[in-house]
């Protein structure tokens, strides 16, 4: 099925005067992987932000599934159904923001258990489910103080999937992570790429991204520069900014 | 004439009665202060001015005032318009409000230090404000405070000897008592103050148990 799942329309955002993003279109369709990259402060973030509604745009659209996101609704309505729409989004930070009081199980099953009223046994089970996906199974009654980074992501992946969302999105997952540990968590990525999850992936790995994405958005100064599939985007990319920025990288993360 | 503590021991009952009355004064302050202090942040922090000017004052008055006044004002103040609280309950609602806004201080801090990153950790999985606030900010900012709020408890056992005042038979009090009647200030204000410091080292170790066991929580 090929049918616009996400889509973003004439998203602006602005934070005071400084305008972030400017007229941003977006379509991603069910099953797709669409790679994000450019410079530091181009927007990714905030393109991704708006999407969960974490940094809501200042004007435009963004639809998941036929439901637009964004809904301008009175205040107490919007809570409702920000906080309905967000279950169906799942996001993974560069920091994890695993939380520190809860163990891994507790962790995972917080969500399931609150918003969808699962019982302790059904949550226990997801966990486990969850945390055998991603390796981590053993790690279950384990505080996230007593995890390496990696873990910790892999874990944070798992919390996020325990809600069934509908599209994943990752902002520098790995970027935080001694590069040892960066494999790790590629590959539980590339697993649910192989799942068909839909997935938007901030990332600064261009390798990552040309194996696994369909498709890369190369981001600048708040506009999308240029967009095609990786084949195209990191060999034979057509805009100069987009070369310029490939080259730099290439030169900084040495080849 | 010298000291002579073989009058102590005819008094053991008294003096455990008294200890007896501090550790519940202690204990009901405490859970008092603890939840009272949690409430009053959360109130500062994000309530409605309506409620917000109103806890400003009675934190003023909490905070700048002595504690003495403040059992008075709630024991026999209060009787004047009607509120007639037994002298224990005035005590433990006296001490316990009185540390409530110390702890609430230190709670507050603590919830606005807590990672922004956990709010919207929360927040993405689908939790509302209040769900996140109860579930995931207040349990890491408690856990934080848990030493110096350890401090203000041990604070609070000594101050419960104030409550003597209202007539509540706590411990010093009742070395007072036996006091009366032996005329022996010396040996049993230091049986009284042998009393406290065995409540004060069983206080510290639960305490120190507490924060062992967060310690992987944090
Ligand atoms: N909450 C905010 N308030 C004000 N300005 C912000 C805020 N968040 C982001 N910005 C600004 O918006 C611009 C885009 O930030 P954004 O985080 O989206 O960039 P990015 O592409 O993700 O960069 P990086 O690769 O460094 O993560 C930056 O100039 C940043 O300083
Ligand atoms: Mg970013």
């Amino acid at each position: 099925m090929t049918s616009a799942f996400v889509e973003i329309k004439n998203a602006a955002k602005s934070f005071g005067k400084l305008q972030v993003l400017k007229d941003i279109n977006l379509t991603v369709d069910r099953g797709q992987i669409v790679a994000i990259i450019g410079p530091s402060g181009s927007g990714k973030s905030t393109l991704l932000r708006a999407i969960n509604e974490l940094d809501p745009l200042t004007s435009g659209e963004v639809w998941l599934e036929g439901v637009q996101i964004n809904r301008k609704l009175p205040h107490r309505q919007y809570e409702k159904h920000v906080n309905q729409v967000r279950q169906d989004i799942g996001m993974v930070f560069q920091h994890f923001n695993l939380f520190p009081h809860l163990t891994v199980r507790g962790n995972i099953t917080l969500a399931p258990r609150m918003l969808k009223g699962l019982s302790e046994a059904e949550a226990n089970k997801l966990a486990e489910e969850q945390l055998t996906k991603v390796g981590l199974l053993e790690k279950i009654d384990e505080y996230p103080s007593r995890l390496s980074g990696g873990q910790k992501q892999r874990v944070a992946i798992a919390r996020a999937l325990a809600m069934k969302p509908k599209v994943m999105l990752f902002d520098e997952a790995t970027s935080a992570l001694d590069p040892e540990l960066v494999e790790e968590v590629n590959m539980v990525m590339k697993q649910l790429a192989e799942e068909h999850m839909t997935m938007i992936i901030v990332t600064h790995e261009m390798d990552f991204a040309a194996s696994v994405c369909d498709r890369v958005l190369f981001m600048d100064q708040g506009v999308v520069v240029e967009e095609g599939p990786p084949s195209v985007i990191f060999k034979t990319p057509k805009e100069e900014r987009t070369r310029n920025f490939l080259r730099k990288h290439l030169a900084r993360n040495g080849g | 004439m010298g000291l002579d503590f073989s009058v102590v021991p005819s008094y053991f009952g008294v003096l455990l009665q008294g200890m007896g009355w501090t550790i519940a004064i202690t204990i009901g302050a405490g859970l008092l202060s603890f939840f009272g202090g949690i409430i009053f942040a959360v109130a500062a922090l994000y309530g409605h001015w309506v409620i917000r000017l109103p806890m400003r004052g009675f934190a003023w008055l909490f905070m700048g005032t002595p504690l003495l006044l403040q059992l008075f004002l709630i024991y026999f103040g209060l009787i004047q318009i009607g509120i007639d609280l037994p002298a224990f309950v005035a005590g433990v609602i006296g001490l316990g409000l009185h540390f409530a806004v110390y702890n609430s201080e230190l709670i507050q801090a603590s919830i606005l230090a807590v990672d922004k990153g956990q709010y919207e950790g929360a927040r993405t999985l689908g939790l509302s404000r209040g769900q996140t606030l109860r579930r995931i900010i207040i349990p890491q900012a408690v856990r934080a405070v848990i030493p110096p709020m350890g401090n203000n408890m041990i604070a609070l056992l000594k101050d419960s000897a104030l409550v003597s005042v209202i007539g509540v038979m706590e411990l010093t009090l009742a070395a007072q008592q036996a006091i009366s009647r032996t005329y022996r200030p010396f040996e049993f204000y230091l049986a009284a103050a042998f009393c406290y410091y065995i409540i004060n080292l069983a206080l510290e170790a639960g305490l120190r148990r507490l924060e062992r066991r967060i310690a992987a929580s944090r």
